[in-house]
């Protein structure tokens, strides 16, 4: 049984490390990230990866190499512990956790804290309800909450190559705006209107998730975000306020 | 203290804290299947979605010809959560072989307070009985998942389900609430007060340690949880709006209009639900870590590495595990610097538990294991723990947890810590155990073989939902193939069920060992495993207040490997 526990130890091991270095030939990796701060989630997850997985070859090294040597004649030796050991095994991995930890302290920063909020005026309103996605330019007059406030559902279009920020309202329960080629996740709290803010270069059309269950519908409340450029969003916000013009006043 | 005499007593409604014990034990099996269930009906629709379900479809979904409905699958996930959890792993661990062990491993006659022990399980009964039958309710079973979040849970009108059965889920798990910490108020008083002469606190086994620090968790934290769930209750019933925000408007529900309170916080019960929730973890994983590393001492004839810094790194848990619930709460809209505080306290927890993993490896280093069900269960534990560990690093990691957050990633990571951790312990428990119990040893063939085929199938089912969740596939959702972009992950979540529905059927192995086992002649050997520890200085199963004689302490649990001398141990008590 010492060599099928073994076997089982290296089994599990090799199989942890293949599923995550095949992952990519077999798109089990995460989708392409279009987002211009993604990239730097991306290099964290790796450097997580690398740091944690490391850890990982080791350890499982030595638990088949304990377990497999343990048929030795005669009795153990009754050794109840080593200082020196323990301080090395506490010390060493803090240090790698803490210098982990304050190796993402900037990333966090910038994806969440308020000052880091580009300066420009919120591109659109995310309004979630069970179980679709609606969102609300400002219009003509870029305030929100006014009479010519661009209503759509579904698919929301941003401009490419600046940055986006979006407000997210809840009109019943919590959702999730969940955009994994962005890499962006936030709940969507009724009471609450949380920001998020993005940037993508080029055009890029991607799926929109609803990351936190909101009811028996939750599996199909997905929605689109569609990057274009700056002169496709203009005309997009065009095309929105002529057919708001010529069927909307009626419906107000 | 004489045994009562009428069968009722003895065997019902006693207070013996080994028939607890065994109370305990067999409720959780039970709730184990009902668990395990409800996770096959969900592993069904996740391969096959929207296709006929085998055996029960036809009886639970008549109105669809037995397919599964959305809100089924809703009902399917809430219970398996909310079973696995508070009527599996914690009783399982805490409830049977705590109550079993405790007195009998410091040398006790009972509990301190058996009536409040009998208390505590004989309000389990009507809290299991409640959720069993929410799932039956008309209108349909709770449905907002086992953290019932707000607005969600407490208003009535957010969907079908929402109505009797997430009342009837709300009273359960307030019963299981006080049932733990009435459980948990009588685990520290008897630790406390009373040890066997000689037994101080270092020469306490691990284990004991272990519960003990699980109890001081559930005595701290787990009356925010029930004292929560009693305000979601007056949000439903009497017109509060502890976590109800103004304007509203659910199904075409407004609170206002119904004279409800507003101006209430969704987040204050993630609040208040996390800071037990996330501490239930340890609940569930200190009393597996202190039965593994009793297992492998007794097992692999060898002390345990580090028996101080094995303790002091179960207290930095208990304590830092206070700390750290905001970490299920990073793209909640929590303020972010309280993101970065916790985000420092998540990392550095998982420092305790790695100082715990090294420990163990010296332990097995050079020791001479006898490679049983037991042993091999407790390295099994150490190996699927190390994986559930290592990937919550990276959730702890905010940035990275940002894509991560509610995807299957975070379903197998804690899969890997309370199925390949709690449950592998809890089998090592049983094997190592069930002797003392029952007076008779599992088959050990039986035993190996289970261990085997449970180890590789548990990796099949539980490491590539890491995948799973990396490519973008949220939890909870009934068909992640809605998702243009998830479609080709349809082979992969296939090949996961196929493997949950072996695993299940593994469990087989262990079905027969024990009924095999239970049906044969006993042997009644007090100490088969040549332990040290105090339960093994009487007989299998003990009598009635355990011991013939009061226990006197000498020495630490764990003088395996001694050079001198015929035996290559020396007991806790007695001379050597």
């Amino acid at each position: 049984m010492r060599l099928v526990t073994v076997l089982l130890i290296l089994l599990l091991g090799a199989a942890a490390v293949w599923s995550f270095a095949a992952a990519r030939a077999h798109g089990w990796w995460f989708p392409e990230n279009v987002s211009v701060f993604g990239a730097r989630i991306d290099a964290l997850f790796d450097l997580n990866l690398w740091i944690t997985g490391g850890v990982f070859v080791l350890v499982f090294a030595l638990l088949a190499w304990t377990v497999a040597r343990g048929a030795l004649p005669g009795r153990a030796r009754p050794v109840h512990g080593d200082l020196r050991l323990e301080l090395v095994w506490t010390l060493v991995p803090a240090a790698i956790f803490v210098g982990l930890a304050v190796a993402q302290l900037d990333e966090w920063r910038e994806l969440k804290y308020a000052g880091a909020r580009p300066h420009v005026a919120v591109t659109a309103r995310v309004v979630a309800s069970q179980f679709d996605w609606h969102f609300v330019y400002p219009g003509p007059d870029r305030r929100f909450d006014t009479l010519d406030d661009l209503e759509t559902t579904y698919e929301l279009v941003v401009p490419a190559g600046e940055p986006v920020v979006l407000q997210l309202v809840s009109r019943d329960v919590i959702h999730s705006f969940f955009v994994p080629g962005l890499r962006l996740k936030q709940d969507v709290v009724p009471g609450m209107r949380p920001e998020v803010w993005f940037e993508v270069r080029g055009p890029a059309d991607l799926e929109l998730v609803c990351a936190e269950l909101c009811g028996w519908g939750h599996y199909k409340m997905a929605g689109r975000v569609r990057v274009v450029p700056r002169a496709a969003f203009d005309a997009h916000l065009a095309a929105l306020e002529r057919a708001f013009r010529s069927n909307g006043k009626d419906e107000r | 203290m004489t045994a009562p005499s009428s069968l009722l007593r003895r065997r019902v409604f006693s207070t013996d804290h080994k028939v607890i014990g065994v109370q305990f034990l067999l409720f959780s099996a039970f709730f184990l299947v009902l668990g395990g269930l409800t996770a096959l009906a969900i592993r069904w629709q996740l391969a096959w979605p929207w296709s006929r379900v085998p055996i029960v479809g036809k009886a639970l979904y008549p109105a669809t010809g037995g397919v599964m409905t959305p809100e089924g699958y809703t009902v399917l996930f809430t219970l398996h959560g909310t079973i696995m959890i508070f009527f599996v792993i914690i009783p399982l661990l805490v409830g049977a072989f705590g109550n079993f062990l405790i007195p009998l491993m410091i040398g006790a006659r009972d509990m301190a307070f058996p009536r409040l022990n009998a208390a505590s399980f004989w309000l389990m009964v009507p809290a299991g009985a409640l959720i069993v039958a929410s799932f039956f309710v008309a209108s349909g079973g709770p449905a907002s998942g086992w953290t019932a979040y707000p607005p969600l849970a407490p208003i009535a009108s957010a969907a079908a389900g929402r109505g009797l059965g997430q009342t009837l889920w709300l009273v359960s798990v307030f019963l299981a609430g006080v049932a733990s910490t009435l459980g948990a108020l009588n685990y520290v008083a008897t630790v406390v007060m009373l040890r066997a002469r000689g037994l101080s606190w270092t020469r306490l086994p691990l284990t004991v340690w272990a519960l003990f620090f699980s109890a001081i968790i559930q005595l701290v934290a787990l009356p925010v949880l029930t004292a929560g769930a009693v305000l979601q209750l007056f949000d439903r019933f009497l017109g509060t709006g502890f976590y109800t925000p103004a304007h509203l408007v659910v199904n075409q529900f407004t609170p206002e209009s119904a004279g409800h309170a507003v101006g209430g916080q969704p987040l204050l019960w993630q609040h208040l639900f996390w800071f037990y929730s996330h501490p239930a973890v340890y609940v569930m994983v200190l009393p597996a870590m202190g039965i593994v590393s009793d297992v492998l001492a007794v097992h692999g004839r060898k002390p345990v590495f580090g028996y101080r810094p094995m303790v002091f790194s179960m207290g930095t848990i208990v304590v830092l595990g206070m700390f750290v619930w905001g970490h299920h709460m990073f793209v909640s809209g929590l303020d972010p610097a309280a993101g970065t505080a916790f985000m420092l306290s998540t990392i550095l927890i998982a420092l305790p538990s790695s100082v715990k993993v090294f420990n163990w490896l010296a332990t097995l280093w050079g020791s001479r294991p006898r490679y049983d069900a037991a042993f091999l269960n407790a390295v099994g534990f150490v190996a699927m723990f190390v994986i559930g560990g290592l990937s919550g690093i990276w959730l702890a990691s905010t940035p990275v947890d940002v894509p991560l957050h509610d995807t299957a990633l975070v379903v197998g990571h804690f899969h890997f810590v309370v199925f390949g951790g709690s449950v592998f312990a809890a089998f090592a428990a049983l094997h190592h155990w069930f002797p003392k119990m029952t007076g008779r040893r599992l088959d050990e063939r039986l035993g190996k073989l289970h261990f085997a085929g449970t180890f590789v199938l548990t990796a099949c089912v539980f490491l590539m939902m890491h995948q799973l969740g990396m490519a973008g596939q949220p939890r909870r959702v009934a068909d992640p193939y809605v998702y243009a972009g998830l479609a080709h992950l349809k082979p992969l979540n296939v090949f996961i069920s196929k493997s949950a529905f072996l695993l299940a059927a593994w469990q087989g192995f262990l079905v027969v060992n024990v009924v095999k086992t239970l049906l044969a002649k006993p042997e009644g050997e007090r100490n088969p495993w040549d332990a040290n520890t105090l339960e093994w200085e009487t007989a299998s199963p003990p009598p009635h207040a355990n011991f013939e004689a009061e226990l006197v302490v000498a020495r630490g649990p764990y003088e395996y490997g001694v050079p001198d001398g015929p035996r290559d141990h020396r007991r806790q008590v007695g001379p050597g």
